[in-house]
């Protein structure tokens, strides 16, 4: 009975503690925004722009890449080919690509001197500009439109394949089949999809600074950096911050009425059976969606490959910092995922809840926003630059919680629910319990999810640029700079390094967690 | 009955969720009693009330005259349930060896025990192997070596065989059988089959309608049952 009584008292004391922490992170933070947010009443023209802006070109990016992502994901879950399942799985590379990264891709196809821009001229036509608000909405699009064809692809898949033999034997094809089978999955899976491109764009930071700014590309998230990183206005920073949690808390709401897909992983997935004449129509859309993501992936290593060489030595340094930053990052994730997952291991139920209300939380949470008020509680009492690093570890890790709890705690309900009873009824010491039971049933996402972890820690250039001193940069900080300063090709050969290093880290501890087999 | 009765339920009502279970009866030490009756009718209930997965919130269950510690670990019970009676990823030695050092480090002379074990359902060429390179009948083996070594006196089934053939279902039966003896102990058996019940148990425990009723010879029980138990067997 004390043995027992002490093990679930200290799995709830971890717990607790681990949700104490998310707590101060989230509302603790913004409690001391909130504090600093003087008068609430300091908002310019300009300001209220980017509060419109931020809205109508999360609002454009989502319909955009939902719309285009249907003819897509039908034409994907139509048609058997080699690659396909090459091409699923690279549909979900833009989710662990560094957004600077990606955002440079773009820049060598659309920039100034891009490809596309290169024909134009050859051919005599007026040149199209990545800079503006197009390139924030092309850039979202890019990073989003294959993720809206994963999630639309499943709804695809989930229709049982006797659906449509039934519709096929009733000589329902065309617009009966779409009317049949096709407008219900999707009346089902757009909704969930949109909503979660919206939020994921509403907070979408790194984006807007590369190729954003000005009066009319500014979200609020950038200005929330600018606001303090130029004019070190704090109390308009908070107050902008609080707009934008506000806005994000309001959305994430409807996240209870329309429920928010989950992704699944894995690449294997089956070809939905279809009797009818292939379209042509359908090989041009998989063709110009393969193009629009390959075209900019092949772009990051073709124009990163001769700038490897020759590379300024500060990169290395960042590279470093970065590679240890991550990994800290992933071990911290895992912990607090593994904290929150053992609290709740012995209730479906409460799996559930805590997934879902910990995936919310992170949606609606601005790292901008926590950033500013970590910043506002550390300076009363020592230098914020001197914290930069652990900030920027602690807030990756609590932004990439969602996913690693999505992940883990499944597993480590399962093992629980298979056994626990097995485990009391021969009386096996919770040590042997954790280091022989536990930990061997969810290696598995537990290497996968740190993998996540550390390279979305890796790739991330978010709170680190409220800190930043000179003298202190993770690589995709440095690789910004280089943009800034306009030195192209050194910027090209680090964005190849730092996407390098980020599938590297992704790969070690996947493979770690999948063992010697 | 009455006097060499080891395992006494004293106005017992166990509660799982809404659902609640009353026994008021004893069973004699040594015997081999069959659990009968129809599903969702508490047979596994009883069973999880005995182990320590479920509280009395009525009465107390007795064990030679002491009330039970809360403790599943500690109870004179030794459990097979009718799924995950093994550790997928330990090997047949380490799941054997959790009957006499749960902490998975034996020494010497357990070691010495655990070889002894397997040898004894027949498994020595399987010592290193995982369970999933088994089929159902030998890691049921690994689970009845396992509960030879704990040597409590007190053994329960809840239909661990369930999935397995009559034949291997017959010698897993006369295993457990070997263990008993060996032990001394008391057997109590979950089952829907009834030749198991007639070829292995002397008295029968039918539970329905959240009740659990006083031990019956099993011929008896078969030969004049009651409504429930007629509605069940298809009679």
């Amino acid at each position: 009975m004390a043995s027992r009584t002490v093990e679930v008292t200290i799995r709830r004391v971890v717990g607790s503690g681990v949700l104490a922490l998310l707590l101060t992170l989230s509302l603790g933070t913004l409690a001391m925004v909130a504090l600093r947010a003087e008068g609430y009443g300091g908002l310019r023209a300009g300001d209220w722009a980017a509060v419109r802006f931020t809205v109508w070109q999360a609002l454009l990016s989502a319909g955009i890449s939902v719309i285009c992502a249907v003819p897509i994901a039908r034409a994907l879950a139509r048609r058997s080919f080699p690659g396909r399942s090459m091409l699923v799985t690279l549909l979900g590379a833009p989710f662990i690509l560094p957004v600077i990264v990606g955002v440079l891709g773009l820049i060598a196809v659309f920039g100034r001197s891009g490809w596309i821009n290169d024909g134009l001229t050859l051919l005599g036509l007026p040149n199209v500009s990545i800079y503006g608000a197009g390139g924030v909405i092309l850039a979202h699009v890019f990073f989003n439109l294959p993720l809206a064809t994963r999630l639309i692809l499943q709804g695809w898949l989930s229709v049982p394949p006797g659906q449509f033999r039934l519709a096929a034997s009733l000589g329902a094809d065309g617009f009966a089949l779409h009317r049949l089978i096709e407008w219900p999955m999707l009346k089902r899976s757009l909704p969930g999809a949109f909503l979660l491109i919206f939020l994921l764009c509403l907070t979408s930071f790194t984006v807007a600074l590369a190729v954003g700014g000005g009066p009319r590309a500014t979200t609020i998230e950038l200005a929330v950096y600018q606001a303090f990183r130029f004019d070190f206005d704090i109390g308009k920073a908070a107050t902008l911050g609080l707009i934008q949690i506000a806005i994000c808390v309001c959305v994430a709401a409807l996240a209870f009425l329309v429920p928010l897909p989950r992704v699944q992983g894995g690449s294997d997935v089956g070809v939905v059976p279809t009797w009818s004449r292939p379209s042509p129509l359908d090989w041009a859309w998989i063709g110009l969606g393969a193009a629009f993501l390959l075209v900019p992936l092949g772009a990051i290593v073709l124009s990163g490959l001769p700038g490897l060489w020759g590379l300024p030595s500060s990169i290395w340094s960042a590279l470093w910092t970065s590679v240890w930053v991550a990994v800290l990052s992933a071990l911290l994730c895992a912990a607090m995922a593994l904290g929150l997952a053992l609290m709740v291991a012995r209730s479906a139920d409460g799996v559930r809840k805590l997934a879902e209300g910990i995936g919310v939380l992170g949606l609606a949470t601005s790292p901008l926003v926590i950033g500013t008020g970590l910043f506002l509680m550390i300076f009363p009492f020592a230098r914020p630059m001197d914290f930069a690093l652990v900030v920027t570890l602690t807030v990756n890790a609590v932004m990439s919680l969602p996913f690693a709890l999505r992940v883990l705690a499944p597993a480590v309900a399962q093992v629980y629910s298979d056994h626990d009873r097995l485990r009391q009824s021969i009386g096996m010491p919770q040590g042997t319990w954790a280091r022989y039971v536990v930990l061997p049933a969810v290696r598995r996402p537990l290497g996968f999810a740190m993998g996540l972890a550390a390279a979305l820690s890796m790739g991330d250039l978010g709170v680190i640029t409220l800190f930043a001193d000179p003298a202190v940069e993770t690589l995709p900080l440095a690789l910004y700079r280089l943009m800034g300063a306009y030195r192209m090709d050194d910027a090209a050969g680090a964005a190849l390094i730092l996407v390098g290093f980020s599938l590297l880290l992704f790969w070690m501890f996947d493979r770690g967690g999948r063992g010697r087999a | 009955m009455g006097g060499g009765a080891v395992l006494r339920f004293d106005q017992v009502v166990l509660a799982q969720g809404d659902f609640r279970l009353s026994a008021d009866f004893e069973i004699p030490a040594g015997g081999w009693t069959a659990i009968v009756g129809p599903s969702g009718g508490g047979k596994s209930t009883l069973l999880s009330g005995i182990a320590g997965f479920v509280r009395p919130i009525r009465g107390q269950i007795e064990w030679c005259g002491q009330p039970m510690t809360a403790d599943p670990g500690q109870r004179p019970v030794s459990m097979l349930f009718q799924h995950n009676n093994l550790f997928p990823h330990l090997t047949v030695e380490q799941n054997v060896s959790l009957g006499l050092a749960p902490n998975l480090n034996p020494n010497t002379a357990q070691k010495e025990a655990v070889k002894e074990a397997i040898r004894s359902v027949g498994l020595s060429d399987h010592a290193t192997a995982l369970p999933s390179n088994l089929s159902g009948g030998q890691q049921s083996r690994v689970a009845i070596a396992r509960m030879l070594l704990r040597s409590k006196p007190l053994i329960l089934l809840d239909e661990p065989f369930a999935a397995l053939g009559p034949a291997l279902r017959k010698d897993m039966l006369d295993l457990v059988k070997q263990v008993q003896v060996k032990n001394n102990a008391t057997v109590l058996m979950v089952s829907h089959n009834l030749e198991d019940w007639q070829t292995s148990c002397d008295t029968a425990c039918f539970v329905a309608d959240n009740v659990a009723h006083p031990l019956r010879p099993t011929h008896q029980l078969l030969a004049e049952p009651p409504q429930a138990l007629r509605d069940y067997l298809g009679r």
